[in-house]
């Protein structure tokens, strides 16, 4: 009885702080997420329809630096600088010296897409229009509190993760070292077989 | 902030590189859509995080763990997936992944080495499409 009690006034509480706050009259924090959102969403639109291969590269980092932003907007300090550094930092260049190592086009590469684009423009269409719906219909009446402390700052993510995370944090650490070693193998592997036919002729400039 | 707001954004994200999964031909951009679609989920982790933060009082921070979680294995993800496809460009000339046909089922003479007559069913496939 108290338990149901309790979840209805909760659930009167979201609904009547959900519906204090109109979508018509957003936030200046709402304001800027669309902002922000439109850019990502458009940078990202430019990232998968580009033909200019190293320019999708380029456009992914507008992507994920406007999801640093986002997360900072949602008061996610600590994850939106660890995207900073290890998505725009890290992956961003290796993405570069993959396209760099495999000769990519630098200009526009008339081949970039392959023939079942139009198929894959109904699936994804299909499937947004999917997504959208229910969550717009699941979420619509939903408000996050972003005032008072920040929800991600480094103290608060530090200490859940060391406190209730640290098993899986360690394990994540041996699948990092693990594939570490892995992409050195597949490497080393590949010089090897590459080297392998005309091996005496390939070593006696070295 | 409304959750609908930052699950819709996620939902456009995912979907977007969904369609660069499907329609890319080359690998590494397929890479780059995969990233797409691991932040478009951590998008969403952090939001649900920050929202029962607040509103179910969770201190567990579970959704932003998770997210330090995806965004590392998303980086060896991308090492690994950067070594294979260096490894076919040296031993294939290419990487583009329409042209890596040797284990699909094909009708006519199947061979490792069918560069010149893969282009055919390529074209096909681009005018049925």
């Amino acid at each position: 009885m108290t338990l149901a009690a309790a979840a209805a006034t909760a659930h009167a509480t979201t609904t009547s702080a959900a519906e204090a706050h109109g979508f018509l009259s957003p936030t200046g924090v709402e304001i800027a997420f669309l902002l922000v959102g439109l850019v990502t969403f458009g940078a990202a639109l430019v990232t998968v329809t580009t033909r200019q291969l190293v320019h999708a590269a380029l456009w992914l980092v507008v992507t994920l630096g406007g999801l640093a932003i986002e997360y900072l907007l949602l008061t996610a300090e600590f994850i939106a600088w660890v995207q900073v550094l290890i998505y725009v930092g890290s992956v961003v260049v290796l993405l570069l010296f993959g396209l760099m190592l495999t000769k990519a086009p630098i200009g526009r590469s008339p081949d970039a897409d392959s023939g079942n684009r139009w198929a894959a423009l109904t699936v994804a269409v299909a499937a947004a229009a999917t997504l959208i719906w229910v969550v717009v219909d699941a979420f619509r009446t939903t408000w996050i509190d972003l005032d008072g402390p920040a929800a991600g700052s480094t103290k608060a993510t530090g200490e859940s993760l060391f406190q209730n995370w640290v098993l899986p944090f360690e394990g994540l650490s041996v699948l990092l070292l693990a594939a570490l070693v892995g992409a050195i193998v597949l490497s080393r592997q590949a010089k090897a077989t590459a080297t392998e036919p005309g091996a005496p002729s390939e070593r006696e400039p070295r | 902030m409304h959750l609908a707001y930052p699950a819709v954004l996620s939902a456009l994200l995912f979907c977007t590189g969904l369609y660069g999964v499907l329609a890319r031909r080359n690998a590494i951009l397929v890479l780059m859509s995969v990233e797409l679609m691991l932040n478009a989920v951590n998008l969403n982790l952090v939001a649900f995080d920050v929202w029962l933060s607040r509103t179910a009082e969770e201190t567990l921070h579970s959704g932003q763990a998770l997210t330090l979680f995806t965004i590392t294995i998303a980086a060896a993800e991308i090492g690994i997936g950067l070594a294979i496809v260096l490894a076919v460009y040296r031993n294939r000339g290419t990487s583009d992944i329409d042209r890596l046909r040797d284990t699909a089922e094909s009708h006519d003479a199947d061979g490792p080495d069918r560069d010149a007559s893969t282009a055919p069913p390529a074209e096909k496939a681009e005018a049925t499409a």
